[in-house]
């Protein structure tokens, strides 16, 4: 068990910087998810946590001791990795087993501390198969154990679950939270899934290109997103987004339409081109809204509707709406959006202009 | 056998081990490579060279230190000759007639060896039944050693043998095989053409499979004959194989020497010596040992496959790239 | 075409369609051919290896080995020779000779073994019958050093073996595990000795290998074919398709990289291995200008060497090395039965020789 810091961390293959200097602190016992699209990274970055991808600048700290220098091996952690990469040539056990006989654990030792992990993970049944024999979830497990049966000071997982299908992700995300529970150690997971990251963390750190775009909890990211990026990517569906100006205290959308700003949160110049962004389900639908859209399509799922439509200068526009919503193709619809729900980023910048 | 090298890879662990500590992960690939760059190095890189000195110095000691340099005496010795397609005018007459045996030998047995491959393997690539066990039959011949080969073919060829005895029967009479020049020399041309075809027809035999069904039955529904689909479809798209049996047929005819050594000994006379036997009986058989002579023949032929070899590999590029 | 069962059906049918074409003919022609030329002088050798010096010597030679039959008479210690008398008072018996000389010959009936009658011996014939006479094989072992060519051969087979497969296993994984500099710089130089085949070496390796003093020595045939590029890039081209992440996963474990090579690597080579390791026994196994040149003792010699230097000799004795060459033979082919599969896909990839 062990905080993890980043300081100033970069990574560059040749004249490509692939890291440009990234400062993170997980606290001990935190679940920690990098999330961001493909390229941004985050694989790398954990890789360089783990000793088995050399840093090219600034200090990786786990614990209290700079860990540049000190091999993969020697750093005390776990990996699970995306392919799983269990030895194939070798039993379920052997796999398990293997970490231990290589810093001379004596073998009644290893005996018990691999059957009472394969238990708790529920494979101690298929403890002397081999790899090929197993299902895609059963393989997932015996990696997890063998990063388990180490008793690492720090779990670090490689988008462990991007190979299951939908519903036993969805399971095995719940069971590693509850691994989480039980261990209570630090861990560092790699996903692209805005959900998973949502779902798991304690703490997301959003990565694009390289640099961190924000780091905080959960639900901090989807409220107060820093940036149009980090807006865009957590939640789902995705943000709405309308250009425009602000024209003394309202805001002039590209849609030609007006709105009036919330009198407070928000900090702007006169003139300034900003972008308006609400989530589907903060927008409301009602005689009073400033702005007109045209349905395109409808989605009811029963207890949800979505409804997805054309904004007056062409751009697209989202609304989630709770219940039965009904709305006829090519219909108009006036909506707004609640003055405390809605978010204004600098266009030009991409920051928000949040002040609280 | 698990016993023995279990240990053995323990004990190996520690220095290397220390080695990975010492040099980092990567650098200790080198640690990994060293046993096999000292054996190249020593065994086909160091001796390059040497040869070079061997060439041209003289004398029948095989120490460098103890060998006058001669220049390209050695190589005027090879080269001197008033007409070189006739060797009775050379002044090293049994080398030229090596060439000269070793040229037409390679250039027979490289156009039979990929005419009968190419013929076997089209048929075996048909409809045929126990397709595995055909295959075989043409195949084992491989494995067999160039010696074991050379006697069961002097067994059956020799006076008394039994070709000789189907002739007798037949009334045709028999014939001293391995005792006239020609006949020797074709039957040494039969010989390895029969223990080697096997190898090319497999590989010919793989790139007709690699062949994709459908341009035949594409050929087939555009009504093409069974020869022309051969000569329009299958022939073009095996060109690139054909290619790199014939070269490695032809590097493998160069080097030619045991079993033909094994088979007549080079003779009658000189009617089967190859250069490689040449290189041979003057470096190692023959007094005095002429080592600058081998040397220098080597060099030639170390020529002569090196454009063989860079050859084989844009072949194999290729190969791979159509 | 009715009748598909029993031989001919079998052999005749064609895959997928009914009736034979010409040109099936024609390919079961040549087939048939091929099975006559590349089996039949081997099946000559083998059956010959059973025949004695008298039916060796024998033209034209029978297809199958022949042995007179003896007979045991009351009051002879050995059995005697059994011949037909084909004329005379004794016409139609079988007796046994006891002496012959000159045109005549001494024979008993066994009905009467007291009574030896004088014939002359055009009016005997033999009695044969179908016999493998094993003398040729025992004789290998007491005539001649047999054992200690095979112990020589098989040493050396084994010993080569493998120490290449280790030492090339080791370099093809250096180069495809491993970024360092200089890898592509070692991978043409494995390239390299590609074009560096023994027998243009022959001179220089002499100098080496005596100055290691390793001529006429085992070692000096096992040593200098212990690194070949065919290995090295028969067994680069199936690591690099093991994942790199469970090398990660290993070294997460805290395995060392060497460890990693023998537990990781090596076993998940296992085919390629396999491979190559038939390559490698064939190779050695059938090796001979290089042990020509490097063991001069005949104490030392391999049954390659063996071979060829007994024919050699002036007075070619066939009986003994007819046996010796199907023995030769027998260990490539027992191999060659078993692993069928895995030669000929290994000899395919490799280019072969």
């Amino acid at each position: 068990m062990a905080r993890v810091e980043l300081r100033r961390v970069r990574k560059s293959y040749g004249e490509v910087e692939v890291i440009k200097g990234i400062d993170l602190d997980v606290q001990q016992g935190e679940f920690c998810v990098f999330v961001g699209p493909s390229g941004c990274g985050k694989s790398t970055l954990l890789r360089m946590i783990s000793g088995l991808e050399p840093i090219s600048d600034g200090d990786v700290v786990i614990g209290d001791e700079v860990v540049n220098d000190i091999p993969a091996a020697d750093r005390g952690l776990a990996m699970v990795f995306q392919s799983y990469a269990l030895y194939p040539h070798m039993s379920v056990r052997q796999n398990l087993s293997f970490g231990l006989e290589n810093i001379n654990t004596p073998k009644a030792e290893i005996r018990a501390k691999v059957d009472q992990v394969a238990k708790m993970l529920q494979i101690d049944t298929l403890l002397d198969r081999r790899p090929k024999d197993l299902s895609g979830g059963q393989r997932q497990r015996v990696a997890i154990g063998r990063a388990v049966v180490r008793e690492p000071r720090v779990f670090l997982f490689d988008e462990p679950l991007s190979n299951l299908d939908a519903e036993l992700r969805v399971e095995m995300r719940k069971e590693i939270t509850g691994l989480h529970r039980r261990l209570e150690n630090t861990m560092i997971y790699v996903t692209h899934d805005q959900v998973e990251a949502m779902t798991m963390a304690d703490k997301i750190a959003v990565l694009r290109l390289g640099e961190l775009e924000q780091f905080g909890k959960p639900l901090d990211l989807y409220n107060r997103p820093r940036n149009l990026f980090v807006a865009g990517f957590i939640g789902s569906p995705k943000m709405n987004f309308v250009a425009g100006r602000i024209d003394g205290d309202t805001l002039a959308l590209d849609t030609g339409e007006r709105m009036s700003l919330p009198a407070t949160g928000f900090r702007y110049q006169p003139g300034q081109a900003v972008t308006l962004g609400i989530r589907p389900n903060h927008v409301t639908v009602g005689d009073d809204g400033p702005i007109r859209m045209t349905v395109a399509s409808v989605e009811q799922l029963g207890g949800e509707s979505y409804i997805y439509g054309t904004l007056g200068n062409g751009g697209a526009i989202a609304l989630h709406l709770p219940g039965q919503a009904g709305a006829g193709t090519g219909e108009v619809l006036t909506i707004g959006a609640d003055p405390a729900q809605i978010h204004l980023f600098d266009t030009e910048s991409g920051l928000s202009l949040r002040t609280d | 056998m698990l016993a023995v090298i279990t240990p053995l890879m323990r004990i190996i662990e520690i220095p290397m081990l220390a080695l990975q500590r010492l040099l980092g992960i990567n650098r200790l690939a080198w640690a990994f490579l060293l046993p096999n760059l000292i054996l190249f190095g020593l065994f086909a890189f160091l001796p390059v060279i040497l040869n070079v000195f061997y060439a041209t110095s003289g004398s029948d000691n095989v120490l460098l230190q103890n060998r006058p340099f001669v220049g390209g005496q050695n190589f005027g010795q090879l080269l001197d000759c008033g007409n070189y397609i006739d060797a009775n005018s050379c002044r090293e007459d049994k080398f030229w007639r090596a060439v000269w045996n070793t040229v037409t030998f390679v250039t027979l047995q490289a156009g039979f060896m990929v005419g009968f491959a190419l013929l076997t393997a089209v048929i075996l690539n048909g409809r045929i039944r126990a397709r595995g066990f055909f295959r075989s039959v043409f195949f084992f011949p491989v494995l067999l050693s160039p010696v074991v080969v050379a006697l069961i073919w002097k067994w059956i060829l020799q006076r008394e043998g039994v070709l000789n005895a189907f002739l007798d029967w037949t009334g045709l009479g028999g014939i001293n095989w391995l005792v006239d020049a020609q006949w020797a020399f074709g039957w040494s041309v039969f010989i390895s053409v029969w223990a080697h075809m096997g190898f090319y027809t497999l590989i010919l035999l793989a790139g007709l499979q690699a062949i994709p069904r459908d341009v035949y039955e594409a050929a087939t529904m555009d009504g093409a004959s069974g020869w022309r689909t051969f000569r329009r479809i299958t022939l073009p798209l095996l060109a690139p194989t054909m290619l790199v049996v014939l070269v490695l047929a032809l590097i493998r005819g160069v080097q030619t020497f045991d079993e033909i050594y094994a088979f007549t000994g080079g003779g009658p006379g000189t009617a089967t010596t190859f250069i490689i036997q040449y290189i041979y009986e003057r470096g190692f058989a023959g007094a005095p040992r002429l080592f600058g002579l081998a040397a220098a023949a080597s060099l030639l032929v170390a020529g002569v496959l090196v454009v063989l070899t860079l050859a084989q590999l844009w072949a194999n590029r290729r190969n791979v790239d159509g | 075409m009715a009748d598909r069962s029993g031989v001919t059906g079998f052999l005749t049918a064609t895959r997928g369609r009914g009736r034979l074409h010409w040109t099936d003919w024609v390919s079961y022609g040549y087939l048939f051919l091929g099975v006559f030329l590349m089996f039949g002088p081997v099946v000559w050798l083998v059956l010959s290896s059973f025949k004695d010096q008298n039916e060796l010597d024998r033209f034209p030679p029978r297809f199958l080995p022949y042995a007179q039959e003896v007979l045991t008479v009351p009051g002879y210690d050995d059995p005697l020779p059994a011949f037909t008398v084909t004329e005379g008072d004794l016409a139609g018996q079988v007796v046994g000779q006891t002496r012959r000389a000159a045109g005549r010959a001494e024979v008993v009936s066994p009905d009467a073994p007291e009574d030896r009658v004088r014939l002359t011996t055009d009016m005997l014939q033999p009695v044969e019958g179908v016999a493998f006479a094993t003398d040729n094989y025992t004789q290998l072992f007491a005539r001649f050093d047999f054992l200690r060519y095979f112990w020589n051969s098989t040493f050396i087979t084994i010993a080569a073996t493998v120490i290449m497969l280790l030492v090339n296993a080791m370099a093809a994984f250096a180069l495809s595990k491993y970024q360092f500099r200089g890898r592509n710089a070692v991978l043409l130089i494995v390239i390299g000795t590609l074009m560096i085949p023994q027998t243009v070496v022959l001179v220089p390796l002499f100098l080496i290998v005596t100055k290691l003093g390793m001529f006429n020595s085992l070692w000096g045939v096992i040593i200098p074919g212990a690194a070949t590029p065919t290995g090295v890039f028969l067994l680069r081209q199936y690591m690099i398709t093991i994942p790199d992440e469970i090398l990660d996963a290993a070294r997460m474990d805290k395995a060392s990289e060497w460890k990693i090579f023998w537990r990781i690597i090596l076993p998940l080579s296992a085919p390629a291995i396999a491979v190559l390791a038939i390559l490698a026994i064939m190779w050695r196994w059938n090796d001979f200008l290089w042990p020509l040149i490097v063991l001069t003792r005949t104490e030392n010699f391999t049954l390659q060497l063996a071979l060829n230097s007994f024919q050699g000799e002036l007075q070619t004795d066939w009986p003994s090395l007819l046996a010796m060459t199907v023995l030769t033979l027998l260990p490539i082919a027992a191999v060659f039965m078993f692993l069928q599969k895995y030669i000929a896909t290994g000899i395919a990839s490799t280019g072969g020789k």
